[in-house]
């Protein structure tokens, strides 16, 4: 739905299939391979092509993880293949047992010691990373978001805008003329999940009863593909993300259309009463009228979101007709249950929830 | 002697009805009949442990598939891993140490042969339970349903909120029942190695399969029981009122995890350390040389035995731990690296310099080495805890672990099966079909699990039923589903030659390998009680000396 058109993704892919022979050779090849593809609207979430500094990070710690475990593969493989091809049972051996060794100190303690350094070294690698990250210092200037997560869906509030929107999140974009990092706390209303756009950042699980931290810092803009990456539930696979990287410009804007109230013109009034007077108001809030549920995703500016459903379709009247007839049709085992509105209740509700913008 | 012991047991057996003989297997204590009861049982369970993952890879072989529904993947995927981890390996792994230990020891049976068949039946009980969630899991409600939160069981899923019915039940005290079993059997391993050595037998002469088995069985005590604990507060949750793990009432979804992987990380060694002891004996045989450095191959295991113990929050990286618990647990999980870096070059030392013969169990041998420093080496990645903030959860995991799974233990066991087959049946399985067997699975594997760890990389998250296309899965997910079928046909050609070769395998007389440890001693399959005398033995290879009275081991140790 988001992707490029087939030829150009079945080029990326062919550009990548060289490395699936040796494994680690070919992880280091399609890294290469990846971060040479122009980032242009970001379809494939690959980790190994970042935009943002912890990812960042995150990319170049592996490239030097990459690096040492490729050469003790090629190390010990060629090793295996020589003792296999050198000393594989031949008839010009003759007959008898080859010589018996029991071992050998010095070998054994050599092959100790050089993989307890390198152990070392990795290590220290690793937690200069680990510090890097998880200890990083929250500028002043840093947005706040509150991520909640839900089956199967995601809730973001601003705190310090007094937005709440659904699904699809919009962060400012941090390049150094004007860093604006963006803290996100992690909170879940029912089961664990986890954020994970990769190339923003590592993942971070939502769980209940507990708050979490991550940050990123998009250096450019765009938009980030990603999803649930922690088990949560029937429709765990359909808990799609995707997170927008606007312009300063343009992050103000959208935060300005967001802090509207809902659209209130008599247009619509009839699908308004539907809503009303059925029990979507149970679940879904709409800034400025009765509906304040907090159960399902708040569509004060539905229209606003190019998805529905956590991304399982597109946001179109025909798309958004059968979601509230029949959920099931577009996300089996989704909590949103069938409304079984009349088709005039149904039609009055869609052009209703088409004036939300 | 032994042929003796033989006859008699044959006129037994002949002309009796089949209700007696089933009867006798299971009314059995015998080892080495509990021993095949659990590796059949296991094969059983392999079987149907791999239909589950084909539905899984089928379902995924393109993006937006709907050959099964998501309700049935998730019990699918959950099921598999339960299945594979608990109801195959376990048991085939217990049904080898079984049926070996007292005959690497020169012992007539296990310490204990009642508890023994005790936990036999337990682990069986198990299995069963676990299965009937299909027709029981909703109790008199609606069609059944079987356990769908996953092989972790993650808090709160398996609240009654979220998990409502029976099914999480069935998948609990399956656990618990098999989990009991295991205990038991772990307790008679040891005490078997500790107490029933044939003399001459020191712990140092001891065949590293009886060491691997000593510390694996020690571990299993460690670990099942953190496990069952856990199983137990989950029911006192579910129907007793208790808020463990029920977050909606201020329980902790952390707490489970803690307990689920301080069992969970000691398991992975559970059922990697008896595919080290099948390794570790077949690779001697077959390079016709002793295992290099026995004193450290040991010392390296006890080693793994105890880090082991100190990595399980590494499949907890994402939960947002403190930088310096991060730390920690990155430096322990690579820490593991050395002593099973150690064991690979041992096993390399043990075959410099031999004269390899590429039989079908060195052929698995070779694989297990080449597939294990992969999986060691991927498994070095993830516990660099950043870069398993990007991976874990993803596919690049799920590779991982199967290439542990796998291309480890699978391949060692694949191993075990045709080295000691012929000691099971009296017969040897057949060596074309073998290798057939095993370049087919050599294939499929690799199909399957090497371009697995791309989608991973390329940000695709496991356990989900259904992608998006356009995201550059598509290929991956496609080859990795032929590589299963490939896989499938290998598992049909194997189990084939182990159904034909009963009857039809050429003979294989007491010690068809050449080999030097006790077992080969006794005919094949071993009279009852194995042993008429017990043996003495003056060094870690009692035939070598045997065979070799110019030059015994027993001078040099």
């Amino acid at each position: 739905m988001l992707g490029t058109t087939r030829s150009a993704k079945w080029g990326a892919i062919a550009g990548r299939a060289m490395g699936i022979f040796v494994l680690l050779a070919g992880i280091l090849l399609a890294a290469k391979l990846c971060a040479a593809n122009p980032p242009s609207d970001n379809p494939v979430p690959n980790i190994f092509e970042p935009h943002s500094t912890p990812a960042e990070s995150i990319f170049r710690l592996s490239l030097f993880v990459l690096f040492i475990t490729g050469v003790i593969f090629l190390v010990v493989s060629s090793l295996l293949t020589y003792v296999v091809v050198k000393f594989r049972n031949r008839v010009a051996n003759g007959a008898g047992e080859p010589a018996q060794v029991y071992g050998s100190t010095q070998i054994e303690l050599a092959w100790t010691v050089i993989p307890i350094l390198i152990v070392v070294v990795l290590f220290l690698a690793t937690a200069r990373v680990i510090h890097a990250i998880q200890d990083a210092p929250r500028p002043a200037a840093a947005l706040e978001v509150t991520a909640v997560g839900h089956q199967f869906w995601w809730e973001f509030r601003y705190p310090g805008l007094g937005i709440i929107t659904a699904n699809e999140l919009h962060i400012p974009v941090s390049d150094p003329a004007h860093s604006r990092p963006t803290f996100l706390k992690l909170l879940s209303a029912d089961t664990d999940h986890s954020f994970w756009v990769p190339q923003l950042a590592g993942k971070t699980d939502l769980i209940p009863n507990r708050v979490n931290e991550m940050w990123v810092d998009p250096q450019r803009t765009g938009i980030y593909l990603g999803q649930c990456a922690q088990y949560c539930g029937t429709q765990h696979a359909k808990m799609l993300l995707q997170v927008s990287v606007d312009s300063p410009e343009a992050f103000e804007a959208w935060v300005h259309a967001q802090q509207q109230p809902a659209n209130r013109s008599e247009k619509a009034i009839a699908g308004r009463r539907v809503f009303e007077a059925t029990a979507c108001v149970n679940c879904h809030a709409i800034g400025g009228t009765g509906a304040t549920g907090r159960f399902g995703p708040d569509l004060t500016h539905l229209i606003s979101r190019s998805t529905i459903a956590s991304g399982a379709a597109l946001n179109t009247p025909e798309n958004l007709r059968l979601w509230i007839q029949n959920p099931d049709a577009i996300k089996p085992g989704s909590l949103m249950p069938a409304m079984k509105l009349s088709d005039a209740d149904l039609d009055a509700l869609v052009r209703y929830l088409e004036t939300l913008q | 002697m032994s042929s003796d012991v033989m006859t008699i047991q044959k006129a037994r057996t002949a002309d009796r009805p089949w209700v007696e003989s089933l009867h006798e297997w299971v009314t059995t204590v015998d080892h080495k009949r509990l021993g095949i009861l659990y590796i059949l049982y296991a094969l059983v369970f392999l079987v149907i442990g791999g239909i589950e993952a084909i539905i899984i890879r089928v379902q995924l072989t393109r993006p937006h598939l709907d050959f099964v529904s998501p309700q049935v993947f998730n019990r699918m995927f959950t099921m598999h891993g339960t299945t594979m981890i608990f109801f195959v390996v376990m048991p085939v792994l217990f049904g080898f140490a079984n049926y070996l230990v007292p005959l690497v020891i020169g012992a007539r049976d296990m310490a204990f042969p009642r508890l023994n068949a005790f936990s036999f039946w337990l682990t069986a009980l198990g299995g069963f339970l676990l299965y009937f969630s299909f027709l029981g899991g909703n109790g008199l409600y609606g069609a059944g349903s079987a356990p769908d939160v996953g092989w972790w069981a993650y808090a709160p899923l398996t609240s009654r909120a979220f998990s409502p019915g029976h099914s999480s039940d069935y998948w609990t005290i399956a656990l618990m029942v098999s989990g009991f079993g295991s205990i038991g059997t772990a307790i008679n391993i040891i005490a078997t190695i500790l107490c029933m050595r044939c003399p001459g037998m020191k712990l140092s002469r001891m065949p590293l399969l009886a060491w691997l088995y000593l510390i694996m069985a020690g571990m299993v005590i460690l670990a099942i029981s953190p496990l069952t604990a856990a199983q137990i507060m989950l029911s006192i949750d579910r129907y007793l009122g208790g808020h463990f793990f029920d977050t909606q009432a201020g329980g902790s979804a952390t707490l489970w995890m803690h307990f689920f992987w301080i069992f969970g990380h000691p398991e992975v060694y559970v059922l990697v350390i008896p595919a080290f002891a099948f390794a570790s004996e077949i690779i001697p045989v077959f390079s016709r040389k002793p295992i290099f450095g026995y004193p450290v191959m040991v010392g390296a295991t006890v080693c793994i035995g105890f880090v082991s113990m100190s990595v399980w929050a590494h499949h907890m990286f994402t939960i947002g731990m403190n930088s310096y618990a991060n730390s920690f647990f990155a430096i322990t999980t690579m820490a593991v690296g050395v002593p099973t870096g150690i064991k690979i070059f041992n096993w390399l030392g043990t075959m410099w310099g031999g004269k390899i013969q590429f039989k079908t169990p060195m052929l698995f041998c070779t694989g297990f080495l080449f597939q294990f420093l992969i999986a060691g080496l991927t498994g070095i990645m993830l516990g660099a805890a950043p870069f398993n903030w990007q991976l874990s959860g993803s596919y690049f995991v799920v590779a991982h672990f199967h290439y542990v799974i796998v291309g480890g233990i699978l391949f060692a066991l694949f191993a075990a099966f045709y080295y000691w087959y012929p000691k099971i049946t009296g017969r040897m399985l057949n060596e074309s079909l073998g290798k057939l067997h095993f370049w087919l699975f050599l294939i499929g594997f690799h199909l399957t699990f090497d371009v697995m760890h791309i989608p991973g990389i390329l940000g695709m998250p496991r356990r989900i039923y259904t992608y998006e296309p356009g995201r550059g899965w598509e290929l991956w997910n496609l080859i990795a589903t032929i590589g299963a079928f490939v896989q499938g046909i290998a598992t049909v050609i194997f189990v084939m030659n182990l159904i034909v070769s009963y009857w039809k395998g050429q003979k294989a007389g007491n010690d068809p390998w050449d080999a030097w440890t006790l077992e080969w001693s006794v005919s094949s399959p071993p009279p009852a009680y194995n042993f008429a005398s017990i043996p003495t033995v003056a060094s870690r290879r009692p035939l070598w000396d045997q065979k070799h009275p110019e030059d015994p081991d027993s001078r040099y140790e």
